[in-house]
C-alpha cells in the first residue's frame, strides 16, 4: 500500500459556505502559519501542575515498537505482573500472532476483576454545534449538517424515552461549543438526567476544575474526554481552529474533573488517525500515571476506531484492522487488569459480542449520535420536531433488549448500573 | 455451646460458607446456594438497588440471610450511607462493611473501616467489617462494636489463597469473635487449610465465579470447608520432622 493510500482525505467543502468562509477554510488546512499555536493556553483555561503528560509523553516518544521480538512478548505474558515494557511488546507488530494467547490471558485477568459481568449504558446528545474545526468529525464547524440543540423540555422527554426502555446509565455529549450549550446549560441537563438515571455521565468540551466542580453538584460523576491523538503534531495538523486546537489543556482534562470532585474518568485515543500503536501506548500511560496520583478514582478506556461521517462517507481506521484493535484491548487489559473497557456501537455486533468475552466490560446499546430522534428511533414515532444530524455513522444499532439478550446469551451477565450516589 | 453452629451477633448458621454474588449471573445463584450449602449470600447494594427486571433479591433463595456490602464507599461515612440505604430495601440488619480507596487492588481502608463499624454497630447493624489483618486493627474493630472480623487473604479477585496466612493465625488466636477469611481465596485445599487453622468461615466469589462449572465447585468448596473444620475441631496431629525424633529423649538426664 502506498503511503497516499494510507492516509484519509478529510478537508471537504460545502457548498454553502461564502467565500470569505471557503478562504479561511483553506488557509486552515494548507497553511501552516495561519494556526494558532496548539501548545499555547487560550484565555480562561486553567493550567495546573502535573508531571503526568511528561510521564506518557517520554515513554511515548521513545517507543521504538519495531525492535520488540516474539521472545520479549512470550515473557510479557508470562510475567505476573505486567511492565510497561510489557506493555510495549505486547502492543508491537510481534505480538500479532500472540493474539489468541493473548486474549486467554485478557479473559483471565478480566474475570477476576469483573467476573462475568458486562454493563450497559447509552449516550444522548443535547446539541451538535461546535466551534472547532477538527477535519474527521461530523460535527465540525464547516460540515454543512442540521444543527440541534435541545430544550430543557425536549431533554427531559428524550430522557424520559430512554429511561422507558430500561437503561439506567446515561452519557451525556454535546458538541463543543461553549457559546451555544454552556456549562450552565449542560449542568441543567445533568440535573434532569439524575431524576431518570442512576449514573450520569459527560463526554463535552475540557473545562476548569471549578466548572467540573459545579457540574459533579449537578449530579455528573464520570467524565470522558478523548485525546483523540497522544502525538501533538500530527494533532496540530487535524484540529485546526477553536478551542480543541489547544492540546495540552486536553491532555490534563481528567485531572481537573478528579480535582474537582468527580469519581471516574474516561480516557482514549481515537484509533486511525495517527500512529495507532503509540497512541494505545500513551493512552493506556495516561490512565497509569494518573492513577498512580488519584489512586481511588476509577477509570476506563474506550477504543474507538475513525468512521464515516455525514458528507465523507470514506473515512476509514486506515491500518487499524479488528485484529489490531482487539490486540490493544488485550494489551490494555493485560497492563491495566482493573480498568472499565468500552467498545462503542462504531464496532459490529459480531466484534463487540466477541470482545466482551475477552475484555471488554461496557458496551452501549441504542445508540444515537443525532440530536433529538431517541423517540423515533426507540418507539419508531415520527417526530414531527426538528433533529439534529449525527456525529459518525455506527454500526452496531442494537437495542437495549436486543443487547441484554445477546449478552445473556453468551452466557455473561448484563448490568444496568453499578453505582450507587452516596 | 454447639462447636459446629457459627455464631454471628447471636444469629447461628449451620454452614461456614459464605458466597459472594457479584461475578457470576444471577441464574446461577439459586444453584450455587444450594450446592455450597450457604446460609449467607453477599449482595452489593449499588448493584441491587436497580429498577430493571433482573433483580437479585429475585433469586435468592428463601432462608437464605443477605448480607448487603457497601462496595463502592470510599469513606465510612459513604459506608454508612449504604448501610442505611440497604436496611431501608428491605435487606435487614446484617452489613459487610467493605471501604476502599484505591481502584487498582481494591484494598480496605482499615482506618475508615473501623469508624464506619462504630457508627453502625450503635445503629444496632450487624457488622461484619472486611480489612487487611492487622491486630491492632482487630482489637479496634472488637471495641466497635463489629459481629466479625473478615481479614483478606490475598487481594481480592487473584485466587492466590493464603497470602496473608501468619496474620490471619494471629487473629484467630487473639480475637475472641469469629474470623472470616475473605479476599482471595481461589481453591477448596486454600479453604480447607484456613479452617483447619480455625477460621470460623471462608467466603469466595471469584473461585466460582472463574470455576469451568460453577455448581460443581461451590459443592467442593463446601466439601472443604466442612474437612477443615472437623480437622480442626479434632485437633491436628503433629508432623514428623525430617529424620524423625531422637529416641533417647534430651531431657532423659532429669533426675528430681
Amino acid at each position: 500500500m502506498t503511503v497516499n493510500a494510507m492516509e484519509n482525505h478529510f478537508f471537504i467543502d460545502s457548498d454553502s459556505l461564502s467565500p470569505s468562509a471557503l478562504e479561511r477554510k483553506h488557509r486552515l488546512e494548507t497553511d501552516p502559519s495561519f494556526r494558532t499555536n496548539h501548545m499555547e493556553y487560550m484565555e480562561g483555561m486553567e493550567v495546573i501542575r502535573s508531571d503526568v503528560c511528561q510521564n506518557v509523553l517520554s515513554h511515548m516518544d521513545s517507543y521504538n515498537y519495531s525492535k520488540y521480538t516474539a521472545s520479549d512478548v512470550t515473557a510479557a505474558l508470562e510475567h505476573e505482573t505486567c511492565t510497561i515494557e510489557d506493555l510495549k511488546a505486547l502492543l508491537s507488530p510481534a505480538a500479532e500472532p500472540f493474539l489468541e494467547q493473548m486474549a486467554e490471558r485478557a479473559r483471565l485477568e478480566t474475570g477476576k476483576h469483573f467476573g462475568n459481568t458486562v454493563y450497559i449504558f447509552t449516550p444522548i446528545y443535547i446539541a451538535n454545534y461546535c466551534e472547532n474545526y477538527c477535519v474527521y468529525c461530523g460535527f465540525n464547524c464547516y460540515n454543512k449538517i442540521r444543527r440541534m440543540k435541545l430544550s430543557m423540555e425536549q431533554i427531559e422527554h428524550e430522557m424520559k424515552v430512554i429511561a422507558d426502555s430500561g437503561m439506567e446509565e446515561i452519557l451525556i455529549l454535546t458538541g463543543e461549543s461553549r457559546s451555544r450549550s454552556s456549562v450552565e446549560y449542560i449542568g441543567e441537563a445533568c440535573r434532569i438526567a439524575r431524576k431518570y438515571f442512576r449514573m450520569v455521565g459527560i463526554e463535552i468540551y475540557p473545562v476548569n476544575t471549578d466548572e467540573y466542580r459545579y457540574l459533579h453538584e449537578c449530579g455528573v460523576d464520570y467524565v470522558t474526554v478523548f485525546q483523540e491523538t497522544y502525538d501533538e503534531k500530527k494533532y496540530e495538523t487535524l484540529h485546526l481552529s477553536g478551542h480543541k486546537r489547544i492540546w495540552p489543556y486536553r491532555f490534563d482534562s481528567q485531572e481537573r474533573a478528579l480535582m474537582g470532585g468527580m469519581r471516574g474518568v474516561a480516557f482514549s485515543a481515537l484509533l486511525g488517525l495517527s500512529d495507532f500503536r503509540k497512541d494505545a501506548l500513551a493512552s493506556a500511560l495516561h490512565v497509569y500515571y494518573l492513577q498512580r496520583k488519584y489512586p481511588y478514582a476509577e477509570m476506563s478506556l474506550s477504543c474507538p476506531r475513525l468512521r464515516p461521517i455525514i458528507n465523507n462517507e470514506k473515512i476509514n481506521p486506515l491500518d487499524v484492522h479488528e485484529k489490531q484493535l482487539c490486540q490493544i484491548i488485550c494489551a490494555y487489559r493485560i497492563f491495566l487488569p482493573f480498568v472499565g473497557i468500552t467498545v462503542s456501537s462504531r464496532e459490529s455486533a459480531e466484534f463487540r459480542n466477541g470482545i466482551v468475552k475477552i475484555a471488554a466490560t461496557k458496551v452501549s446499546a441504542g445508540v444515537s449520535t443525532g440530536v433529538g430522534d431517541h423517540e423515533e428511533k426507540y418507539d419508531g414515532k415520527e417526530s414531527d420536531g426538528e433533529q439534529g444530524d449525527e456525529q459518525f455513522e455506527i454500526a452496531d444499532g442494537r437495542d437495549l433488549k436486543s443487547m441484554y439478550r445477546d449478552i445473556s446469551d453468551e452466557g455473561l451477565q448484563p448490568v444496568l448500573n453499578d453505582y450507587l450516589y452516596v | 455451646m454447639d462447636n459446629n453452629k457459627l455464631v454471628i451477633g447471636g444469629h447461628e448458621f449451620n454452614s461456614r460458607f459464605i458466597l459472594g454474588s457479584g461475578k457470576y449471573s444471577l441464574s446461577l445463584i439459586e444453584a450455587a446456594v444450594k450446592d455450597a450449602g450457604a446460609e449467607i449470600i453477599t449482595l452489593a447494594v449499588r448493584r441491587a438497588n436497580t429498577k430493571e427486571q433482573e433483580n437479585i433479591l429475585d433469586y435468592i433463595p428463601e432462608g437464605v440471610t443477605l448480607l448487603p456490602n457497601t462496595s463502592g464507599a470510599r469513606t465510612a461515612s459513604e459506608a454508612v450511607r449504604i448501610a442505611r440505604l440497604a436496611r431501608e430495601l428491605g435487606c435487614g440488619n446484617f452489613v459487610k462493611v467493605e471501604i476502599m480507596r484505591d481502584s487498582k487492588y481494591l484494598l480496605p481502608d482499615n482506618q475508615e473501616t473501623i469508624k464506619a463499624t462504630e457508627i453502625l454497630s450503635k445503629e444496632g447493624f450487624v457488622v461484619m467489617p472486611y480489612m487487611y489483618p492487622d491486630l491492632n486493627v482487630a482489637r479496634d474493630l472488637v471495641s466497635a462494636g463489629a459481629a466479625a472480623v473478615m481479614p483478606l487473604a490475598s487481594p481480592i479477585g487473584t485466587n492466590r489463597g493464603l497470602a496473608t496466612k501468619d496474620f490471619i493465625r494471629i487473629l484467630i488466636d487473639e480475637i475472641d469473635l469469629p474470623i472470616i477469611v475473605d479476599a482471595g481465596i481461589g481453591r477448596p485445599s486454600q479453604a480447607c487449610e484456613a479452617m483447619e487453622m480455625g477460621a470460623a468461615a471462608i467466603m469466595a466469589n471469584t473461585a466460582l465465579a472463574t470455576a469451568g462449572d460453577l455448581p460443581l465447585m461451590a459443592s467442593a468448596f463446601r466439601q472443604a470447608i466442612e474437612a477443615g473444620r472437623k480437622a480442626y475441631l479434632a485437633g491436628l496431629g503433629r508432623v514428623m520432622t525430617r529424620g524423625a525424633s531422637a529416641s533417647d529423649p534430651l531431657t532423659g538426664f532429669l533426675r528430681d
